[in-house]
């Protein structure tokens, strides 16, 4: 397929009836909207249904139901909406159901604002709703990796009986660029959807549930549900490594529109003689712990740095794979501030002062902005 | 020895052969045998699908032969709504009582009614919270005691029952709306023929439809069995009229 120059929301909302998608649900959010406009012309035409629904509480409860089908279905919202469908992801989740969300990231706490942010990784990665229960998060830094990673999340969904969140902070939602749909996509066979609750014609009822009165049942349910995300964290992480090389000095973590930024700080300073490497996770859960120190523990690495678009929530993730071993240094604008390349190749240099000039005393896990 | 035998009354096909955890005089184990009375003879057992609320009846599916989901509170029609959409061939029903539906779920509820789903609603209003304890519910009538009403339901603080049929009889979109009770025989028959209606209806890809059940809570009313029923028929009655408010073709000749 040619290229098309796209919109963000348009390309996931594309993404999703090239997977094969039945089926979405929304409710109007800024900076997401787009998304639920397009799909109210375009599913109609692959014969899939389109229902705005009455509130994202509802909505989150619509694919539950839809998603008992055994079809393909989603929904996107942004920040504060999918702080009201924790309570369905929780139950989609406990029942061991396939469904993909999508948070086109807004500022918050709160209302907030409609500017694009990454302050919903906690909630995301560390679960929102309650109990003990994991999503795959897939955070796309570029609208065509948008497309690449929606059509993944309608796999991994299926093939775990997960819900699966894809993060993009409202840039990705916002931005256009060109952007390429696969040709005759094909994806690796999935196991029978023998969960489906499909009429019970000449076989025992099925019954989705997530209710076990017996403590011995739930906890099995519970443990049964570790053993996929420890299957996740061996067979999921996915990262992008860029501009890494023994010249680096300092190596910058950071994902989605941040990484895009620090990017284009790394070219400038490459342009300057200064080598920085970036270290992208592209799933957030399972999160890429294992590549991750492999490149922290090099020897020509003297510092970490983090960037996010929020005040500092994957900084722990990464210092849980530094485990000390590194000074690592948290550089963030949040609220809809999108971090400038000049801010962050400003933090680049003064940590090069810090870190690899003299031989004085580091300061380690220093948070400040 | 020969005989004749002819079978005039069993268990429904629909229905398990599980004992049900519904206390003595409670009338959960009447309503589920008409809904599945009805789904035996409208042939649907087997392209069905129930959604279960959380109250009481969460376990409905452990009695029922056919396909169910599990909903959190007050959102079976929303569950409902997300597979009936994808699903239209089949038959959808939620199954929910008054704290589910007239409190935590009534956004759901009037929606799913003014979208007109093609779906069936079996509401059971006892007037109370039952599974946790005999709390005040939406539907508790003015000066009732419970458990969170200890001097009885305060209107001045707590407003008056919610009307729910009465309400979404008020909605443009046509609709199926009836409310019965199951005090006694002819109530129960009065009932089956509601939810054969509103099942047929569904059947027909009419109309959204809500029985409203008129139900009793002797545990938690701290009455026996048969002084239940008799509350029913004295209180109950008094403040929820038991009437066909709405039907799918009214209003059709005044348009």
């Amino acid at each position: 397929m040619a290229k098309v120059l796209m919109k963000g929301n348009e390309a996931i909302a594309e993404a999703a009836i090239q997977a094969g998608c039945k089926a979405y649900f929304c409710y109007p959010i800024t900076p997401q909207s787009e998304v639920a406009e397009y799909l109210a012309k375009r599913m109609p035409e692959v014969d899939g249904v389109f229902l705005q629904g009455e509130s994202e509480v509802a909505v989150g409860n619509m694919i539950f139901g839809a998603a008992s089908t055994g079809k393909r279905v989603f929904t996107t919202s942004s920040s504060p909406g999918i702080s009201l469908m924790q309570e369905s992801i929780s139950y989609i989740a406990g029942a061991q159901l396939p469904a993909v969300f999508v948070n086109i990231m807004r500022g918050g706490p709160g209302l907030g604002g409609i500017l694009p942010a990454q302050s919903d990784y906690f909630q995301s990665v560390k679960g929102g709703g309650h109990g003990d229960y994991r999503l795959l998060v897939l955070a796309p830094s570029t609208i065509q990796e948008a497309v690449d990673l929606m059509m993944l999340a309608f796999h991994l969904a299926d093939k775990y009986l997960n819900p699966v969140m894809l993060i993009g902070d409202g840039m990705i939602g916002q931005m256009m660029e060109a952007v390429e749909f696969p040709d005759n996509y094909k994806e690796p066979e999935l196991p029978l959807r023998d969960w489906a609750t499909t009429g019970a014609d000449g076989r025992e009822p099925r019954i989705i549930k997530s209710l076990f009165l017996d403590p011995a049942l739930l906890e099995k349910n519970s443990w049964d549900m570790e053993e996929k995300y420890e299957k996740m964290k061996k067979d999921e992480c996915r990262h992008e490594l860029y501009n890494v090389s023994t010249k680096n000095k300092i190596l910058i973590t950071s994902y989605g529109t941040t990484a895009r930024i620090c990017q284009t700080a790394i070219n400038e300073l490459e342009d300057e003689g200064i080598s920085v490497g970036l270290f992208r996770p592209i799933t957030l859960f399972p999160f890429p712990e294992k590549a991750l120190q492999k490149e922290i523990n090099k020897n020509n690495i003297k510092a970490v740095l983090t960037v996010e678009m929020s005040t500092g929530q994957m900084f722990e993730d990464i210092e849980l794979a530094n485990k000390g071993s590194k000074p690592h240094e948290f550089f963030g604008r949040t609220g809809g501030i999108v971090p400038s390349p000049e801010e962050v190749k400003n933090k680049i240099m003064e940590m090069i002062k810090k870190h690899t000039v003299s031989s004085g005393k580091n300061k380690k896990n220093n948070r400040g902005k | 020895m020969a005989m004749n035998t002819e079978t005039i009354f069993s268990r429904p096909k629909s229905m398990t052969e599980k004992v049900t955890h519904y206390c003595p005089g409670c009338t959960h184990g009447i309503i589920h045998r008409l809904v599945a009375e009805t789904l035996d003879e409208l042939g649907l057992r087997e392209k069905t699908v129930g959604v279960a609320p959380v109250g009481c009846s969460v376990l409905i599916y452990n009695y029922f032969n056919c396909d169910f989901l599990e909903a959190p509170h007050g959102r079976a029609p929303a569950l409902a709504t997300g597979f009936k959409r994808l699903r239209p061939d089949m038959t959808v029903f939620t199954y929910q009582g008054d704290g589910d539906l007239a409190s935590i779920g009534t956004s759901e509820i009037i929606h799913t009614a003014n979208r007109g789903e093609k779906v069936t609603t079996i509401f059971v209003n006892n007037a109370i919270y039952g599974m946790t304890g005999g709390q005040m519910a939406p539907t508790t009538l003015p000066g009732q005691i419970t458990s969170t009403s200890p001097a009885g339901r305060d209107v001045s603080k707590t407003g008056y029952p919610l009307k729910i049929s009465e309400m979404l009889a008020t909605l443009a979109t046509p609709s199926f709306i009836q409310r019965t009770s199951v005090h006694d025989p002819q109530h129960i028959i009065q009932t089956k023929k509601a939810i054969k209606e509103a099942f047929t209806y569904q059947k027909e890809e009419r109309c959204f439809s809500l029985i409203e059940v008129l139900s009793t809570c002797p545990t938690n009313w701290g009455l026996s069995p048969s002084e239940a029923t008799k509350w029913l028929e004295d209180n109950l009655l008094n403040f929820f009229p038991l009437k066909v408010f709405k039907r799918p073709n009214d209003g059709e000749d005044s348009k």
